[in-house]
């Protein structure tokens, strides 16, 4: 499609869970440095495309690769090899740690940095995300819905990614949250230089957010192209959902 | 043709069985490897030990004081129908330290512990913590599994001996204020009739019992799949399979043991 690297590539995926197929022979590809954002009714699988990024799920046949190197299941992100940050639809907080601990969990458990580094580290990542300090020593539960994205954003950016997933970042939140998220996903990639897959039903997020856009529909990839394709419309179907419009066979 | 219902409904249930079996006994190796390779978690470990050790002592401590008090009085009323009262002491020690210490405790903490981890770890599954531990480049077997596992093994001998000598001291406060036992020969009988062998047999079994029913909350936690109803099932699931497992246990071990 154009030659620049590849950084992450679905090839032929895919995933059933029982009898229900979600994934059926999924192609896509993420290029180094750029945004890529996910769209796509419910349930037609986006979450389930980064999972099997991220080693979460195993695929039924087909493989995802990153810098060329198949993704292993079951094994755990290795820092030294690849940084990647995830920042999941739930926010998914250790709910028995502090902000703090939450945020520099990686860099204590897994890159065993000094107890003060990391809290000065989490609370510099919290202030990237607008936080103040003082919340570094409470629970995520004391937080409210848009504090605790946004510490779950912090701990996602805080080891300095070069690959940052980011599923539904604005679901659920009010439309000022929402473009503060927006606001912070869009520096991050940008100060980070890091290729970024993004999953969004919100359409304002995906104008902010998408340097590409790639629409999942019926377990693979219907249509992949620039931002500007999706105004052009160039796939009839990409249109009509980016523009709200039900049609009775999409 | 096709088998007549029960038979296929027994054979599907069999089957089940036997795939969960297997996939217990997975799970249970892995949480062995994790426990015994690096990366290891000593704070966990140590909150692990403080949360299934510690904060039991109550409840197997009261269990454990009934318990002796009630075989004290139901050893008393049967062993006078033959005139075998003064065995009082003596079959309410071997009772107690070969038996009912462990059972008694472990399902006591099947109740507590197991039930709490598979909750505990079920939510985390339920809300993608777990998922979020692969991100942060930590394998949850190694921070969250292993430490529990680790825990209960250590644990369960601890409070296993604790509950014995409050489940005798039961015995001898029954036997001495309401039995009229003389409480110097009563202590007496008591070590004289236990050998080493009766209780390192118990603790050996409350070490086998630790490992079960953390094990068990553990995996029901783990694998715990559907939200919240799934997590009520993983609770549930959990202390049931691991009360059986314990009374299973008990057995074989007794009738290896004696
Ligand atoms: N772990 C799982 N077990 C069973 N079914 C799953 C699992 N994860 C996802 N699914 C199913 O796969 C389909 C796609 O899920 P998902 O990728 O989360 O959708 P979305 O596009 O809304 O993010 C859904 O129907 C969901 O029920
Ligand atoms: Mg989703």
């Amino acid at each position: 499609m154009r030659d620049e690297t590849i950084k992450i590539a679905w090839k032929s995926v895919t995933k059933s869970f029982g009898r229900k197929t979600v994934l059926e022979g999924l192609d896509l590809v993420a290029y180094e440095g750029r945004s890529l954002v996910i769209i796509g009714g419910s349930g037609t699988g986006k979450s389930v495309t980064i999972k099997l990024a991220l080693g979460l799920l195993r695929p039924d046949s087909g493989s995802v690769e990153i810098d060329g190197e198949a993704v292993e299941y079951g094994r755990e992100n290795d820092p030294g090899v690849q940084q990647i940050g995830m920042l999941f639809q739930s926010g998914a907080l250790f709910d028995s740690l502090s902000v703090w601990e939450n945020v520099s969990f990686r860099l204590l458990h897994a890159e065993h940095v000094k107890k003060g580094e990391a809290k000065e580290r989490a609370i510099a990542a919290l202030d990237q995300v607008d936080l103040e300090a003082d919340i570094a020593d409470r629970r995520p539960a004391e937080l409210s819905g848009g504090m605790q994205r946004r510490v779950a954003l912090a701990r996602a950016v805080v080891g300095k990614p070069n690959i940052l997933f980011f599923d539904e970042p604005t679901t659920g939140l009010d439309p000022v949250t929402a473009d503060l998220i927006n606001q912070l996903i869009v520096r991050q990639v940008k100060t980070l230089g890091a290729t970024a897959v993004t999953i969004t039903h919100d359409m304002a997020s995906m104008r902010a957010i998408a340097d590409e856009v790639a629409m999942i529909r019926d377990g693979n990839i219907l249509w992949h192209g620039d931002l500007e394709g999706v105004d052009s419309c160039e796939n009839p179907t990409v249109c009509d959902f980016v523009a709200g419009r039900y049609s009775p066979e999409g | 043709m096709s088998l007549p219902n029960p038979f296929r409904a027994t054979g599907r249930g069999v089957l089940a069985l036997m795939r969960s079996a297997g996939a217990i006994t997975l799970f249970a190796a892995a949480a062995v490897f994790a426990m015994v390779r690096p990366p290891y978690f000593l704070g966990q470990l140590l909150s692990q030990i403080w949360r299934i050790g510690f904060l039991s002592l109550p409840v197997v401590g009261l269990t454990a004081i009934f318990t002796g008090g009630a075989l004290a009085l139901n050893i008393y009323t049967g062993g006078s129908r033959f005139n075998a009262e003064s065995f009082v002491p003596n079959i309410v020690a071997l009772g107690i330290v070969r038996e009912l210490g462990p059972v008694i405790a472990a399902l006591m903490l099947a109740g507590r512990v197991s039930a709490g981890i598979a909750a505990e770890i079920g939510a985390m599954r339920a809300t993608e913590q777990i998922d979020a531990l692969h991100t942060l480049s930590t394998d949850p077997m190694r921070y969250l599994i292993a430490p529990r596992v680790l825990a209960g093994v250590l644990v369960l001998p601890i409070l296993v001996a604790i509950a014995n000598v409050i489940g005798v001291l039961g015995g001898f406060a029954v036997s001495t204020t309401s039995l009229g036992f003389d409480g110097a020969i009563y202590v007496q009988n008591t070590v004289d009739i236990l050998t080493r062998w009766d209780v390192v047999s118990g603790l050996i079994k409350a070490t086998v019992f630790g490992f079960l029913l953390t094990v068990m909350g553990c995996y029901h936690g783990y694998n715990a799949a559907g939200g919240a109803q799934g997590v009520g099932r993983a609770t549930t699931n959990a202390v049931v399979g691991a009360a059986v497992l314990i009374f299973a246990a008990n057995f074989l071990l007794t009738s290896w043991f004696v």
